[in-house]
């Protein structure tokens, strides 16, 4: 009953990655002005707003954390690790944006 | 596809000639198999006097065993705050300390010069990420057998139809944010060092080392830690 439950999700898993097998070849024509603008604009915009918002919300975590350890000096190590898992997972969602004008600019 | 020369690649010739006439690229592999082979030798020497007795006192030196036990008690410490759940800790903290030292080496392996990280591949970071997801409903379907969709039901039997959909979501997006966030901060920082290095080789590219420095172990802390915080999920009986 495991052994089928695990080869179920192996499979559930394997069978996700169908969608890349039908990808066509990228168009290797060239792309009007209109497209390249577009393309560019989303690209440089991408990474500037989302860090625009990272960086407010980096700035909130860190002064809640900061008022944190000068209330309480010594639960400063208690403070410190959670204040690092809340920065990163702010900052994945920018990184998010940059991942996405790599693709855009890979398609100019 | 183009990629640039690298140590590994000029090392692992043979095999590449090989796998690329078999129609693989081998590119993105080489670089990870260097790594692993790297850290099974550095298990293997590091651990000799450990298999070899039951109980080893230590004895006051700095050497090889001496980190690496430093390193594996650390970190058992570590998972063990985070996982509470009956046995756990010991069942995952194999898997959870080999993706620690494992994204660890590679992201530390794009501040030398030659060398591209591995895990700028999105192929490694994506498989590293199914790894996780398929253990950690492993985990929860062994533990919980049926009951394990109550979890996914939420506190209130009338809110169901609501909580379902979004937790599938939110479960399914997972492995996607963690491929997506090692990759992403990964590629990214390689990118920016290669920029500042083509621009001034000389002086310039320090504090972009630095920052890559902070990054990869930052980055593989958070993948472990998250790793670790979707195991103790799908582990826990709901209150």
């Amino acid at each position: 009953m495991k052994g089928k439950i695990v080869a179920f999700l192996l499979f559930f898993l394997m069978v996700q990655a169908a969608p890349l097998f039908a990808q066509e070849a990228g168009a290797a024509g060239k792309r009007g002005d209109l497209a390249v603008l577009g393309l560019a604009l989303g690209a440089g915009l991408a990474v500037g707003v989302a860090a625009m918002g990272g960086g407010i919300g980096q700035g909130l975590a860190t002064s809640s954390a900061l008022e944190g350890i000068a209330r309480n000096p010594s639960a400063s190590d208690k403070i410190f690790t959670p204040m690092i898992l809340g920065l990163a997972l702010i900052e994945s969602l920018v990184i998010y944006g940059l991942v996405i004008a790599f693709i855009l600019q890979a398609k100019i | 596809m183009e990629h640039g020369i690298t140590w590994a690649g000029l090392l692992l010739k043979p095999l590449n000639e090989v796998l690329a006439s078999w129609g693989i690229d081998p590119e993105p592999a080489d670089s990870a198999l260097f790594v692993a082979v790297l850290l099974v030798a550095l298990a293997y020497v590091g651990g000799r006097k450990f298999r070899q007795q039951a109980m080893v006192e230590p004895d006051g030196k700095v050497s090889l065993p001496f980190l690496m036990e430093m390193t594996v008690d650390k970190m058992l410490g570590f998972f063990s705050t985070i996982i509470h759940a009956h046995g756990g800790v010991r069942r995952v903290f194999p898997l959870l300390g080999a993706f620690a030292l494992f994204i660890l080496a590679n992201n530390l392996l794009g501040l030398l010069p030659g060398f591209n990280p591995p895990t700028d591949q999105y192929n490694l970071t994506l498989a590293l990420a199914a790894i996780v997801f398929v253990t950690a409903h492993y985990l929860g379907l062994k533990e919980h057998r049926w009951g394990y969709i109550k979890k996914f039901l939420g506190p209130l039997w009338w809110l169901a139809p609501l909580m379902l959909p979004i937790e599938l979501v939110s479960h399914l997006v997972r492995p996607l944010s963690l491929s997506m966030r090692l990759f992403g901060n990964l590629t990214g920082d390689h990118q920016v060092l290669a920029l500042f290095m083509a621009l001034l080789p000389l002086g310039l590219p320090v504090p972009f080392m630095g920052l890559g420095l902070l990054v990869s172990i930052l980055q593989s802390f958070i993948f472990v830690v998250l790793a670790a915080v979707y195991f103790q999920d799908a582990l826990e009986h709901p209150h």
